[in-house]
């Protein structure tokens, strides 16, 4: 069976909001205190939660139809984004490591596509 | 005074994992993750429309996303306390079960690019660990 596009693109989008769901959390958590309350009212926290929420909806409309084999692995994709959201938003560095690590990854997400037949 | 004693108890030291414990602690989570991916898509594959009505009426699926939520808090508090370059490899043994998983469960069709597409995208973020330093 092979894969549809539309799960493919699905499940991009669903490692797309993840990033921005891991992005919130972090700017929740950063903002935390001893007390019950700055969980509770924490709108970055709530914010996080409700976009990992959507991405997990999406993901469930990836995974509908189509192979886990190439579905599952694609959201590796997400490590880019989170890698460019870390910089933009909390001035962690991009090194050469990192950049190697992530190209690695899209090689392998794209031969890992060249499976879907 | 409920409130009260909630405030107390989070003033309380937290507890550390050593890097070891943080580890194993991964270890388990990769097997919570292939759980999780096992019940969605179980779960996924009845859902007929795409109402999130519908898909919240799926036991399979609301047990597999409250063992993803479970298995990510874990990570957060293994990734908290322990060593990158350490855990990223072990995180990344997920796409290996998840991929041991559809071929005997689901009976999906094995081939060369997906194996090797699989074992580069955990090279990948095996590398990604490395660079990444604390």
């Amino acid at each position: 069976m092979k894969t549809p596009l539309s799960s493919i693109l699905y499940v991009l989008a669903s490692s797309f909001l993840g990033s921005f769901g891991a992005v919130l959390l972090k700017a929740g958590a950063t903002r935390l205190h001893r007390e019950l309350r700055s969980v509770i009212y924490n709108k970055y926290l709530i914010a996080g939660i409700l976009t990992f929420l959507l991405s997990s909806y999406f993901f469930v409309l990836g995974v509908r139809k189509g192979e886990l084999t190439v579905l599952y692995p694609t959201l590796a994709l997400g490590y880019l984004w989170t890698m460019l959201w870390s910089r933009m938003f909390f001035g962690e560095p991009i090194t050469k490591r990192k950049v190697l690590g992530i190209g690695v990854i899209l090689a392998g997400i794209i031969i890992l596509n060249l499976g879907n037949r | 005074m409920k409130g009260r004693y909630v405030t107390t108890a989070a003033v309380r030291p937290s507890f550390r994992f050593s890097h070891k414990q943080s580890v194993g602690l991964v270890f388990l989570c990769t097997f919570f993750g292939v759980a999780a991916q096992y019940l969605i898509k179980s779960g996924a594959s009845q859902l007929h429309t795409s109402s999130v009505l519908d898909m919240i009426r799926i036991p399979s699926l609301v047990a597999g996303y409250s063992l993803y939520g479970i298995s990510t808090a874990l990570l957060i508090l293994a990734l908290r306390d322990g060593e990158l370059s350490l855990l990223y490899p072990v995180i990344s043994l997920t796409y290996v079960w998840v991929t041991v998983l559809s071929i005997l469960v689901f009976k999906e069709s094995v081939n060369a690019a997906k194996l090797c597409g699989v074992a580069t995208i955990c090279l990948g973020v095996t590398l990604l660990g490395t660079g990444s330093r604390r």
